[in-house]
């Protein structure tokens, strides 16, 4: 008899541990960030045509040559790319080499946007169609991503870069280079 | 017609805010051709996340971006991949989350796991309570 007693129990105690583990979930803060799965792995294979007419294309070769770099995923279209631009510059000045791709772009947008917010990137590839945005696994504008002498994507940062995220992101820079 | 006018024109500056400025990708509301591929396009469309509307398909969704995706799904369709290559590409690239098809592994594997579980105790349960009546 006392046996069937806590037997009964049981359906009370799968409810509240089915309860607690909703409590525990919804008192987390959501992570929207969705994280690209190729960190630690090659660039893809990719050749871009300049955003700008007469400047230098962009293709997966250009980030084997030994030297780390960041490659930023911007558009002019897009409002925290234009809120990043100092921080960029500040990279800059700190010795990253910065390249660029501009996603759904347009060459006057462009230039449009580089004149008023500055251009601290060695080269800007376009990408129309967002393709090399989603072979990188890049959810969105802006992005930066941080690539090693051999090509091989080292760090991803997603968002606009504050001014506290840039030495971190330089740390990131130097040890890539090692 | 005045006021109409007027409207429209008000509407203006809300369409030169709207994104970017470019048109979208071909084959972002272009059909394939090929009826057949144009079903297995779609049926895989379906069940791939949209990133910029995250509780929407790629299908469902007007983003530019997924729109870009749907491009991307049915230029490589139609270049020969079957529609779980292109899953598994870009699995490759975002993570299970991209996909609304969950594959079993290491943390879904109680999703296929428990439905085979209840099963067993049903039928457990069931053989119990036929064999106490018989008895």
């Amino acid at each position: 008899m006392i046996r069937w007693r806590l037997w009964l129990w049981l359906p009370l105690l799968a409810i509240a541990l089915l309860f607690g583990l909703f409590a525990l979930q919804l008192s987390r803060p959501k992570d929207e960030f969705v994280r690209s799965a190729l960190i630690g792995q090659p660039l893809p294979t990719f050749s871009l045509k300049p955003a700008l007419p007469g400047q230098p294309p962009l293709a997966n070769t250009d980030f084997a040559d030994g030297k780390p770099r960041l490659l930023n995923v911007f558009a002019s279209w897009c409002v925290p790319c234009a809120a990043e631009a100092p921080q960029l510059a500040a990279l800059q000045a700190g010795g990253a080499e910065i390249v660029a791709v501009a996603i759904r772009d347009t060459p006057d947008d462009v230039a449009a946007f580089l004149d008023a917010y500055g251009n601290p990137f060695s080269r800007i590839g376009a990408d129309p169609y967002s393709q090399l945005q989603i072979a990188l696994g890049s959810s969105g504008v802006p992005e930066t991503f941080v690539i090693d002498g051999t090509g091989v994507i080292r760090h991803q940062h997603i968002g606009d870069i504050r001014a506290e995220d840039v030495p971190r992101l330089l740390d990131e820079l130097r040890e890539a280079g090692e | 017609m005045r006021l109409l006018l007027a409207l429209l024109l008000a509407l203006l500056p809300v369409a030169a805010q709207a994104q970017d400025g470019l048109p979208p990708a071909p084959y972002a509301y272009r059909q394939l051709d090929d009826p057949g591929l144009e079903q297995q396009a779609r049926d895989l469309m379906d069940t791939l996340r949209c990133l910029t509307c995250q509780s929407q398909s790629i299908a469902d969704s007007d983003a530019p971006m997924a729109g870009d995706m749907r491009h991307q799904v049915r230029t490589r369709l139609a270049a020969g991949e079957t529609p779980e290559e292109v899953r598994g590409w870009l699995i490759a690239r975002y993570g299970d989350y991209i996909s609304y098809r969950p594959a079993p592994g290491a943390t879904t594997w109680p999703l296929f796991a428990i439905p085979v579980l209840l099963l067993v105790v049903a039928v457990l349960v069931i053989a119990r309570r036929l064999r106490g009546r018989g008895r």
